[in-house]
């Protein structure tokens, strides 16, 4: 392997784009270089130009993009020198590309076998019926079942999951030698995800295709990768094998992310988040010298602001590991892993909410001429079917699902703007589910607010962030005096640790996190009692990410709010949550407090949902359980256990025909499952974390 | 699809049944003032009511009504009050000699626009895109009777190249069509054209235009097999559509030129109150318009996979 | 923590102004659109106070482009077969179809914003009910609809802001139907409601002020097509009553002269072509500023 030349060798590479503003360098001296077989892993916030690369390597950079200077080897031909032909025929048969949305990636006018075809078409001469018996082998080959009826599809008629197992066909159809993956499973629930990422592993192994997987999340990475080169800010900040870099980070930066991510191996009171201050540079106002200087806790002025500071090798590390900054041997960063910053757990305090069998169903009409002809023209979708549970005051109840699962509609019904079907919600003492927002009094509006999930949405855009928080307050009868709602505005800024004169900004002039913040002051603005956070923080990056739930959780503590914590991502739920509700096609399949969620006995949904989050700690170990197929549609839910269909603990029949029974597991904790519960505690736990003292590991004794 | 094409059909009748009412009840409300239009300023109103009860106009204003829905229906729209002929002996020659303008319009204007826009959205910045898209605007800014009246000035009195009329008096010659022609494709090509080349810039900068590239087909394969069959879609509703746009272009250029079109009689029964034949004009302009909604509706659904599939 | 108030600077709202047409200079299309069409209402204003012949008094006719007149000036574009200055006939033509065109415009744009909001945002019922009426205006080709109203109701000012009113009102309709529509489902929205605001207010005060940017673009086009459709009906012997300048009705009686009195009909023409470029050109430069950000 050593002598093998290098199938990709990227040397100094500086990507500009050109815009009115002037010139912006997306990329600088970046320098990597791809084994036969080998994976590797690009990881960084929105904006640090990782897919910037993969667009360089693909040599398509749009109108205003271009390669100011470096050489991008490719088997040892330097593409930036390559003419439009010869680039053509590189492109699909040796070096393939796989995308972040697959559904905007295919062409919605064309069937999936003309897509698929023509790749082998133009590259091979090759007859139609042997390209379409390749195209065969290959759909079965990225487990897609029944090959026939999905090539006959246009894309519209294939689940998300589904598409992207597609456009993974299409990359591997000439067998390349390299494969670009630039975030393949970002639009993916996670169990789907899951299966796509165990299948991209088993592609490198059955085909030896070398890889590069651009993800931002570190997880992911660990799972795929033989390599990580960490970006910031257009630039390389540190690079090595996954086993060094991931327990031995030396650069501040990938530390600082490593302390970002919540682990399922940790809670908020034990060892709370450690957010990166600040913000990432936009490219034309980095700082002199180290880009990460400003954000940076080991900072040190008139040395990393100075010269632009240049990759160095990790001494005492026999993985090649490298990082880009000057202190990185005087740092003690292990000395700092969080110990005192602990902080108690907050007082559970009396009921709030008590969900009572609440149920919310929606009529979907249906014009095909079959439902008209057979009748059934309006069918019954059950967003919610009897949802039981209880949140108390200062407690955070977590909702947890992938999409469809109902989480959001259950939002809608509690915030008022839809009215539930049957049950109750009580909420103080009164029953709310059935009253509609207009006819709420403001008491029980204010008690009772959201934070939005979207931070470019959650903003009017046309007023000032001033004005919409002063808006909040004049409704809920607060205070009606201009110049005392002009302080309370101020005192909310401060609570969000705002500067005051965001007062007349307008939302666009604002971050994503910071817009984030807004809501939260909005939502806090009346002192609810309760509020629903529908993923507030799912679209910020990692360091913003965490910013943002620390602030939200401070918030939390100091009012004894409740918080109703909706979310998709099991990690951020163990971290910050007192109790968990998992749901799955508008169904509790279990309930409890966080601890007995996350060790068995499990629902095997909430099982396979534990292990399909990716960790970013290599020393975790995870038992591997990948779900088949696809979530069903709502509109036409399994007739038993709504998850019969995907299960791996199916134990026959009855799973399909009967729905299943609510079972005790202990006290609030309830599993809705046909499995016998002394079956279910016999389940050895997903995630298991090796004795503390086999921990910390030594670069040194790595490379022993 | 049987369904929508359905439904889409019923929509089509009631919005004739409702423009058809709105007619009746704003001409023939007034039964007076109608024999006034038929007997003339000066007739007294014994002589309105004796005509008035002779042709049938006792009955209730709903049976009136009725009658006159199932006499269009056949074609019987009454006679015309300016030409004294049964409407539908001048309407249909009329409505044949706009046909052959809208004819040698569009077999021009579609394979000019199309290829023009194409070309446009397939290089945007390029010179050709950029003429393009400032001859078009420049084109669609000119009012017809404005553009009229410029070529006239040109072709006609400087140049004295073409004939300034087009009645057609002596049989039908090509040279008096050049001009009607050119005033309407001035305007619909420079539209059809700027929506043709968005739609294709759209699409060219599409993800699946990206994956194409990146698939390392050939320049000229991505254009024909991926971006034309979506670039397309567009354009072919706005020209279907044009269809509507037509009947009030036409007008103004029939009466520019003296053309002896459809939209030259209804303009002067509009003139002279002649209310047989603006019934008869408006119904037929509303059908048209009404069905090339219908066809393109039921074309972009047939060209589009994503709604003929679900 | 108060000392920090007095470092709180309100931004002016002439400045947002000043940025507004600031930005104007970022396309060129825009800034000749934003020319052509305010050297004519520029023309329009002044025109009381130009030192013009009156556009309604024959004092030679068939003069031509700079014939000297009886009293010693010029008739810097003739005259046309009554004898009127067409110069003071264009400038005074170009104050009544602006004021026209603008009043009508401005007529239909509120009826088709409130239509198009309530049907966006109330839906159902509403809907379908604004929807179909509107549908049914939109069957009609537009030009068919001028001739319908104006010989129904009469040629005068008024009638022609209602006649425009039933031609534009649908298409506004609709276009603000859409961005209600798309805009509804945003969060900020959801925020409102889960606040308790009244419908009125999230209509009017949430959604539409953010739909603005698509709505200037069309308010530009649509000013143009509506000057058209003045000139036209105009034209057509449906429009303003005479003996008022109107550019369509100049067009009109010129027509049949043309042979030797071309001008009378060319200037008009190229009068009523520079103005709909203009506001075509603003439209379009607006748009593409607007893609930009």
């Amino acid at each position: 392997m050593e002598n093998q030349s290098p199938i990709l060798d990227i040397k100094n590479l500086c990507i500009s784009y050109y815009t009115r503003a002037g010139e912006i360098p997306a990329v600088v001296d970046f320098s990597l270089e791809v084994k036969q077989g080998e994976t590797i892993g690009i990881v960084g916030e929105s904006g640090c130009g990782k897919s910037t690369v993969a667009m360089a390597i693909m040599q398509h950079m749009g109108a205003n993009g271009g390669i100011k200077s470096g050489s991008i080897k490719f088997k040892g031909r330097d593409m930036t020198q390559m003419s439009a032909e010869e680039l053509r025929q590189l492109r699909g048969s040796e070096i393939a590309m796989i995308y972040q949305e697959p559904f905007a990636s295919l062409n919605p006018s064309l069937k999936i076998s003309t897509q698929l075809m023509e790749v082998p078409l133009t590259h091979e001469s090759i007859s139609v019926d042997e390209a379409r018996q390749r195209t065969i082998q290959i759909l079965a080959d990225v487990k897609l079942p029944d090959p026939e009826r999905i090539l006959n599809s246009y894309p519209h008629q294939l689940s998300g999951g589904q598409q992207q197992r597609v456009v993974i066909a299409m990359g591997l159809l000439s067998n390349p030698a390299l494969l670009l993956l630039d975030e393949p499973t970002t639009a993916l629930d996670v169990t789907v995800e899951a299966g796509i990422v165990k299948l991209i592993a088993d592609i490198s192994k059955k085909y030896g295709t070398s890889q590069i997987y651009i993800s931002h999340n570190l997880g992911l990475i660990l799972e795929t990768c033989d390599r990580v080169f960490v970006m910031y800010s257009g630039e390389v900040v540190e690079e090595g094998t996954i086993d060094s870099l991931f327990t031995w980070p030396r650069h501040p930066y990938t530390h600082g992310l490593f302390g970002c991510i919540p682990l399922p191996t940790a809670d908020k009171n034990a060892a709370p988040l450690k957010p990166i201050r600040g913000q990432l540079p936009l490219p034309f106002e980095r700082p002199q010298g180290c880009y990460f200087g400003p954000r940076c806790d080991h900072f040190v002025q008139g040395r990393c602001d100075g010269e632009h500071v240049e990759m160095e090798q990790i001494k005492g590390s026999a993985a090649d590991h490298r990082a880009r900054c000057l202190r990185w041997n005087e740092i003690e960063i292990d000395a700092e892993i969080p110990e005192g910053a602990a902080k108690a757990a907050i007082e559970v305090g009396k009921r709030v909410l008590e969900v009572k069998k609440m149920k919310k169903y929606y009529e979907v009409v249906n014009n095909s001429f079959n439902a008209i002809i057979s009748g059934n023209r309006v069918r019954q979708v059950k967003a919610n079917e009897e949802l039981n549970f209880i949140a108390h005051e200062g407690e955070t109840v977590a909702i947890v699902g992938e999409s469809g699962c109902g989480k959001s509609t259950f939002a809608k019904v509690l915030m008022g703007l839809e009215t539930g079907t049957d049950g109750e919600i009580i909420h103080k003492g009164n029953e709310i589910s059935e009253i509609p927002v207009k006819s709420r009094s403001s008491g029980q509006i204010s008690s009772l607010q959201m934070v939005f999930q979207n931070p470019f949405d959650t903003l009017n855009p046309s007023q000032t962030i001033g004005s919409q928080i002063s808006r909040v307050i004049k409704m809920f009868d607060i205070e009606k005096n201009k110049d005392k709602i002009y302080e309370m505005v101020m005192k909310l800024l401060d609570t969000v640790k705002l500067p005051r004169d965001f007062y007349y900004r307008r939302p666009r002039q604002l971050s994503g996190g910071q817009k984030q913040r807004i809501g939260i002051a909005r939502a806090f603005a009346g002192n609810p009692s309760m509020v629903i956070a529908d993923e507030p923080v799912s679209a910020l990056d990692v360091s913003v990410a965490a910013a943002v739930t620390e602030l939200l959780m401070e918030i939390q503590r100091e009012h004894k709010t409740t918080l109703l914590f909706i979310s998709h991502d099991l990690s951020v739920v163990r971290y910050l949550s007192d109790r968990v509700v998992v749901m799955y096609l508008g169904q509790i399949m279990e309930r409890g407090d966080t601890d007995q969620i996350f060790s068995p006995p499990y629902h095997p949904y909430t099982e396979a949902l534990l292990s399909a989050v990716p960790i970013a700690d290599p020393e975790v170990n995870k038992r591997e359980i990948v779900l088949e197929g696809n979530i069903p549609s709502p509109l036409n839910p399994p007739k038993g256990c709504p998850f019969s269909t995907r299960c791996h603990r199916r134990i026959g029949e009855i799973c399909d025909s009967q729905p299943p029974p609510d079972q005790l597991a202990a006290e609030r904790h309830v599993i809705k499952c046909h499995i016998p519960l002394e079956e279910l505690e016999k389940i050895e736990p997903v995630i298991s974390i090796p004795d503390a003292s086999a921990r910390i590991r030594k670069p040194e004794t790595v490379s022993q | 699809m049987l369904v929508m094409l359905f439904k889409r059909i019923v929509a089509m009748a009631l919005v004739m049944l409702v423009v058809s009412l709105i007619l009746f009840v704003i001409f023939e409300t007034d039964k007076l003032a109608v024999a006034g239009k038929v007997l003339g300023p000066y007739s007294s109103v014994e002589q309105r009511e004796l005509w008035l009860s002779q042709n049938g106009y006792d009955a209730s204003f709903s049976t009136r009504y009725l009658k006159w829905v199932g006499n269009a229906v056949q074609g019987d729209f009454g006679s015309s009050l300016q030409l004294k002929v049964p409407v539908s002996e001048v309407l249909w020659p009329r409505l044949f000699n706009t046909g052959i303008l809208a004819l040698c319009l569009f077999s021009i204007m579609i394979p000019l626009s199309l290829t023009l826009g194409i070309l446009a959205g397939m290089k945007e910045g390029s010179w050709l895109d950029r003429s393009v898209s400032t001859l078009s605007v420049f084109t669609t800014s000119i009012p017809e009777f404005a553009s009229a009246t410029l070529l006239t000035a040109v072709f006609v009195f400087s140049l004295k190249w073409l004939p300034g009329t087009s009645a057609m008096s002596d049989g039908f010659e090509w040279n008096q069509m050049i001009l009607p022609v050119l005033v309407l494709l001035m305007y619909d090509f420079g539209y059809v054209a700027r929506m043709t080349r968005a739609s294709m810039a759209e699409v060219m900068h599409s993800q699946y235009i990206r994956t194409a590239i990146l698939k390392g087909l050939p320049y000229w394969t991505i254009i024909l097999k991926h971006a034309l069959r979506n670039a397309l879609i567009a354009p072919f509703t706005i020209i279907v559509l044009q269809l509507n746009w037509l009947l009030s272009g036409v007008i103004v250029v029939e009466v520019f030129f003296a053309y002896k079109g459809f939209g030259k009689l209804l303009l002067d029964a509009a003139l002279f109150g002649d209310i047989y034949v603006i019934e008869a004009c408006t119904l037929v302009a509303v059908f048209v318009a009404v069905f090339s909604q219908f066809i393109s509706d039921v074309g972009y659904t047939f060209l589009n996979p994503r709604i003929r599939f679900s | 923590m108060d000392t920090t108030n007095e470092t709180i600077q309100r931004p002016s709202a002439l400045g947002k102004i000043l940025r507004g047409m600031g930005l104007l200079r970022e396309s060129p299309i825009a800034m000749l659109g934003a020319a052509l069409v305010m050297f004519w209402v520029v023309m329009a204003i002044i025109a009381p106070i130009l030192p013009l012949h009156s556009p309604l008094d024959p004092i030679m006719p068939f003069q031509k482009i700079g014939a000297a007149a009886p009293d010693g000036s010029t008739f810097w574009l003739g005259t046309d077969h009554k004898g009127r200055d067409i110069l003071s006939r264009v400038i005074w033509g170009s104050q009544r179809v602006l004021i026209w065109a603008t009043l009508s415009t401005v007529v239909a744009y509120i009826v088709g914003m409130v239509m198009g909001s309530m049907a966006g945002y109330l839906g159902g019922w509403w809907d379908e009910a604004i929807s179909f009426v509107a549908n049914v205006l939109l069957s009609f080709p537009v030009m068919i609809l001028y001739i319908l109203i104006i010989s129904y109701l009469g040629a005068s000012g008024v009638n022609i802001v209602i006649a425009v009113t039933f031609a534009s009102g649908p298409g506004i309709m609709r276009i603000v139907r859409g961005l209600v529509l798309d805009l509804k489902n945003r969060d900020y929205i959801s925020a409102a409601q889960t606040r308790g605001e009244p419908a009125w207010r999230i209509m009017f005060i949430e959604l539409l002020p953010n739909a603005r940017g698509p709505l200037i673009v069309d308010s530009c086009l649509r000013l143009g097509y509506t000057v058209v459709a003045i000139a036209t009906l105009g034209f057509l012997g449906l429009g303003l009553p005479p003996p008022d300048p109107d550019w369509g009705l100049m067009i009109k009686e010129a027509v049949p002269l043309g042979s030797f009195a071309g001008h009378a009909m060319v200037i008009p023409a190229l009068a009523l072509s520079s103005l709909i470029l203009g506001f075509n050109f603003l439209a379009d430069g607006v748009r593409e500023i607007s893609l930009k950000d």
